[in-house]
């Protein structure tokens, strides 16, 4: 049973000016089997949560504790908290040329899984997800993420997920920059993973179309650097009535933009 | 991210562009077969200003020949292999020495190799290795090219062993030949190796070359393009990786001459430790004849320790406004954190990931290399150079 365990956690961001506090002392705890949507206005620092969770070298935890199974998370490298059991699909993934996505895949499955998979069922394996996710094989040659579309990567990163099979997954605003029918593929590939073990997600986005396909079993509100209110499926569908407005006062829609 | 990028895109319009110094034109480089035309650099003039003088084993001052560099040829059949002696009157046709230490290679060299590829066919790959003269030892050497018209030949030359050497290299490519050439200096810690790489390319013929360069104290790499008729193709590519204290400077010049001709200049370098220091400078001039012009050049630095300096000099002279194309990019970079952050998050350890992203970065030059083994030897050179400093 996977538990990821957050605790009174501060956050602070390193830049040019010096250091800023963004997160202000956050509390949540994800079980396994458990989808929890984080929502919240731009800037409030659901994205700053989840690097701090992976390990993001520009921000800093000055205090507070990240537990997964009650091992310190925050004691671990950024790859040793993805071997954990930890993944966090980006908001904005990141190009790296020159690095074909299969040896990328076959790399991280190695690392994560601590063997190299092998190679007949690993192919056969890349390919079912890939067309699950509706995904060309063609990108199997290209470069990670160079020159993909926004939703191309965001397919890819679920793609990873599925392959990876993290204990708990952190999803940052997977669902921006997806048409229609994108939304509901890379739903269904999100949904294909809760299914397939006891497994933790924190869904963060702005907007609650998503729920419709991914449905939550807590939603949060995010403000100000921390969660400022918590409640079941009925809080997306008040948020979806009047936004945010309440919680930073002014306003802003989450249905609608 | 890249920490300081510089990039340069030029359209259609005349004008010339050099990053920093004042720099007068390319036309008026001086060239000359006369050593004592050459005053001893002291290491201030243009084309000196970023090469450490005193660890050039005075080949820019007059140091005698101690030794001769071992030349061995392995041709297959139908290419011609010759020693000649000085005065051979194929020797010096490709291009005229344009610095002090190529006047003198080209005074003191002994005997000249010469390779001859035959026309009208396509031949295996012929391979030239050359052997320094030894710890404290001086040489020089000459090395001659020619790919006859319509050859379609792979010559690499590969450079190692110890001691100094100065040589000039030409390559005469025929109407219509294909030579590809593979230039690797993989010199061991001591050596210190100038040299000047001469290529004129007849009508419609096609030059690609490819310089790799891993190991030696200083190496100083200057080729240059001439073209004697019109649709001319140069391809230069370069690989560099520099480690604490090595210095590896490359100097192209494509001189565009002849119209509808191109060029296109590619070259990427890693550098690590301390005092690791490479020199880029590429200049193109196109000439008021060279109408019908494409070029385009590009210089890419990744950083990936303290210490480490790369300096990168597009330079692009253009002396006619009727061309196809020509640009230039050069940025030197950090190692960018978000790729090894992106890819530990998958759950690659550091070290392999930092692997994953130099190999990516150089990527699209391996790409090219079309001779499969010398591919292979550079992977595994580029591996070995990572491990080195356990990154
Ligand atoms: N690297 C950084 N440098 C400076 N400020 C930063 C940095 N990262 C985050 N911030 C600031 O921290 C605050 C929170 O940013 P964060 O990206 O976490 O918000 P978010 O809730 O994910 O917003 P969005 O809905 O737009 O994705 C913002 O004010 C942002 O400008
Ligand atoms: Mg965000």
């Amino acid at each position: 049973m996977a538990t990821l365990e957050i605790k009174d956690l501060h956050v602070s961001v390193n830049t040019d000016e010096g250091s800023k506090e963004i997160l202000k002392g956050v509390d949540l705890t994800i079980k396994a089997g458990e989808t929890h949507a984080i929502m919240g206005p731009n800037g409030s620092g659901k994205s700053t949560l989840s690097y701090a969770i992976a390990g993001h070298p520009k921000y800093d935890v000055t205090s507070g504790t990240v537990l997964l199974d009650g091992e310190n998370v925050l004691d671990m490298t950024v790859d040793e908290r993805a071997r954990a059991g930890l993944f966090l699909a980006m908001q904005y993934p990141v190009e790296v040329p020159g690095v074909s996505m299969s040896n990328f895949l076959r790399t991280a499955a190695t690392a994560v899984r601590g063997e190299a998979p092998k190679l007949r069922h690993w192919v056969k394996e890349v390919k079912e997800a890939m067309s699950e996710l509706d995904i060309d094989p063609a990108f199997a040659e290209r470069s990670v993420n160079e020159g993909f579309s926004g939703g191309e990567k965001k397919r890819h990163e679920i793609l990873q997920l599925g392959l990876l099979k993290p204990k708990v997954a952190i999803l940052d605003e997977t669902d921006s920059g997806l048409d229609v029918d994108a939304l509901r593929v890379v739903s269904e590939g999100v949904n294909r993973y809760k299914q397939s073990g006891d497994v933790g997600v924190m869904l963060i986005t702005h907007y609650t179309r998503i729920l419709k396909y991914i449905s939550p079993d807590f939603v949060h509100v995010f403000a100000g650097g921390r969660i400022a209110e918590s409640g079941g499926p009925e809080l997306a569908d008040q948020l979806e009535a009047e936004g945010y407005v309440k919680y930073i006062g002014k306003p802003e829609a989450a249905g609608i933009a | 991210m890249a920490v300081t990028t510089d990039q340069e895109q030029h359209g259609l319009t005349a004008h010339s562009h050099g990053a920093g110094a004042p720099i007068s034109s390319r036309a008026d480089h001086f060239t000359s077969f006369d050593v004592n035309a050459f005053e001893v650099p002291g290491g201030r003039e243009e084309i000196w200003r970023f090469t450490p003088m005193k660890r050039l084993a005075n080949l820019h001052n007059g140091a005698e020949a101690t030794g001769t560099a071992n030349v061995e040829v392995n041709a297959p059949d139908g290419v011609t292999v010759e020693t000649v002696a000085r005065g051979d009157e194929r020797l010096g046709v490709a291009g005229t020495p344009g610095d002090r230490v190529a006047a003198q290679a080209w005074s003191s060299f002994t005997e000249a190799t010469v390779v001859t590829l035959p026309g009208d066919a396509k031949s295996e790959p012929t391979t030239i290795t050359v052997t320094g003269a030894g710890e404290g030892q001086v040489a020089y050497g000459h090395l001659h090219v020619h790919a006859k018209q319509f050859a379609e030949a792979v010559v690499v030359i590969d450079h190692r062993g110890s001691g100094a050497y100065a040589d000039n290299v030409e390559f005469v490519v025929g109407d219509g030949a294909h030579l590809t050439v593979v230039a690797i200096q993989d010199w061991a810690d001591d050596a210190v190796h100038v040299s000047s790489h001469h290529a004129k390319l007849g009508r419609d013929a096609s030059f690609k070359h490819t310089v790799i360069t891993l190991g030696g104290n200083v190496v100083r790499l200057t080729p240059v393009v001439t073209y004697t008729g019109r649709g001319g193709d140069a391809e230069l590519l370069g690989l560099y990786f520099a480690d604490a204290g090595q210095h590896l400077e490359h100097r192209t010049f494509i001189d565009h001459s002849a119209s509808n001709c191109r060029s296109n200049v590619v070259y990427k370098g890693a550098l690590q430790g301390e005092d690791a220091h490479t020199v880029w400078i590429g200049d193109v001039l196109i000439r008021a004849a060279a109408e019908g012009t494409e070029t385009f050049e590009l210089n890419r630095n990744l950083v990936l320790t303290d210490g480490a300096r790369a300096d990168s000099v597009p330079n692009l002279e253009i002396e006619t406004g009727e061309i196809e194309g020509a640009g230039h990019a050069s940025a030197t970079g950090r190692f960018d954190d978000e790729q090894l952050f992106y890819l530990q998050a998958r759950g690659i350890p550091e070290d392999q990931a930092r692997r994953l992203v130099v190999r990516g970065f150089f990527h699209e030059i391996l790409l090219k290399i079309a001779v499969p083994e010398v591919r292979e030897r550079l992977e595994a050179a580029i591996e070995a150079e990572l491990e080195a400093v356990g990154v």
